[in-house]
């Protein structure tokens, strides 16, 4: 269950983010979450729930891209469809040496209610 | 519920504090203006860049020292002990050796170590599934490794969470043993992808289990075709002289000329 340790990672760095900018809450919220990075939605979701209570993303919109995995061959440089860390490519048959895409996990922005002074 | 921390004592994180939420933090605006506009503030920030921050910090005090440090992986039971041990007891005399333990409780595992004569330091992370770099500079500390040392960090037993936490470590190692399955690596990808190096142990009980050592090694080169591999017995100590070479290798490496 790393996915909670991950949740309390993304609250803190996007309390600190939205108190620097002079906000008390966060509407809402977009991550971008690679299918090869060992997140569980599942899990994640389960987590998620547990973890922003009681912080300022407890009432906020989580908007969640699932960035589909891509690798690049070892042997013919193929950039490919990668569902697994084992799927080989798909022209010559050689294992990956490299994930290109899908490892992702991070906050792309966060939606605040800034007050207005004047 | 912090599984950020487990060191579990008092201590001051200096620039790190930050790292307990404070929920009960009030500052005022001022002028009571409940006026409110909608911003939206691209971050594009990795989750995880502290714990990259704190691995860096770690790895540059290795760096500093000439120490080799090891993360040592696997699921429970597969012997990371045992290997440490019987490690320590073989050529614990010819080499300098640390050991950061982590567990989720008990200081069992430490007591074993220390039981070999090599200083150990024992991290429970409680509820956490796995060391963090924050948690491994804080062992540092209490830990203070010579120079020219090999630093073993013995990670909590679990093929999952650990392989997203960099430690600072110079190689990180994948232990498996025959009584699992041989299709343990294309069950638990994301450990053998980032490992350099693989151990397979328990050989001695071969003859007793299906396990097939070719159909392993092959799942584990379709995940990663870097993987160094040895097989080893800690219980007959077949096979332990390799690992011993490699150790004692990559410790002379960084040693300067």
């Amino acid at each position: 269950m790393h996915e909670l340790s991950i949740v309390l990672n993304i609250i803190e760095i996007s309390e600190q983010e939205a108190r620097n900018a002079g906000a008390e809450s966060i509407s809402c919220i977009e991550l971008d979450i690679g299918k090869l990075s060992t997140i569980e939605p599942a899990a994640f979701d389960f987590a998620w729930k547990q973890g922003v209570r009681g912080s300022m993303l407890e009432q906020a919109e989580l908007i969640t891209n699932y960035i589909p995995g891509k690798g690049r061959c070892s042997n013919c440089r193929t950039v490919f469809d990668l569902n697994a860390l084992y799927d080989p490519c798909p022209e010559c048959g050689e294992y990956l040496s490299e994930v290109v895409e899908g490892k992702e996990l991070k906050i792309k922005s966060i939606r605040i209610e800034e007050k207005l002074v004047t | 519920m912090c599984v950020t921390c487990g060191c579990g004592r008092d201590h001051v994180h200096d620039d790190y504090d930050h790292h307990h939420h404070n929920h009960s933090h009030s500052h005022s605006h001022g002028n009571g203006n409940n006026d409110v506009q909608d911003k939206l503030i691209n971050l594009e920030k990795d989750v995880l860049y502290e714990n990259a921050l704190l691995a860096q910090r770690n790895r540059g005090y290795f760096d500093a020292k000439n120490i080799f440090a090891v993360n040592l992986v696997s699921s429970p039971g597969s012997g990371k002990t045992m290997l440490l041990e019987r490690t320590l007891k073989e050529i614990g005399s010819e080499l300098k050796f640390f050991v950061i333990e982590g567990d989720q409780q008990t200081s069992l595992d430490a007591d074993r170590i220390n039981a070999t004569g090599t200083k150990a330091v024992q991290v429970n992370t409680g509820k956490g599934c796995h060391l963090d770099a924050h948690m491994v500079l804080h062992a540092i500390q209490d830990l203070k490794p010579d120079e020219n040392s090999i630093l073993f960090i013995e990670n909590v037993g679990n093929l999952v969470c650990p392989s997203m936490f960099d430690l600072g470590e110079n190689e990180r190692v994948v232990i498996m043993s025959v009584t699992e399955g041989d299709d343990k690596p294309i069950k638990y990808p994301d450990m053998f992808h980032t490992s350099g190096v693989c151990i397979i142990n328990k050989t001695d009980l071969l003859p007793y289990v299906s396990f097939d050592m070719d159909k392993a090694i092959e799942n584990a080169v379709k995940i990663n075709p870097k993987l160094q591999f040895f097989q080893v017995s800690c219980t007959t100590g077949e096979g332990m002289d390799k690992w011993y070479d490699w150790l004692k290798q990559r410790q002379a490496e960084l040693n300067p000329a």
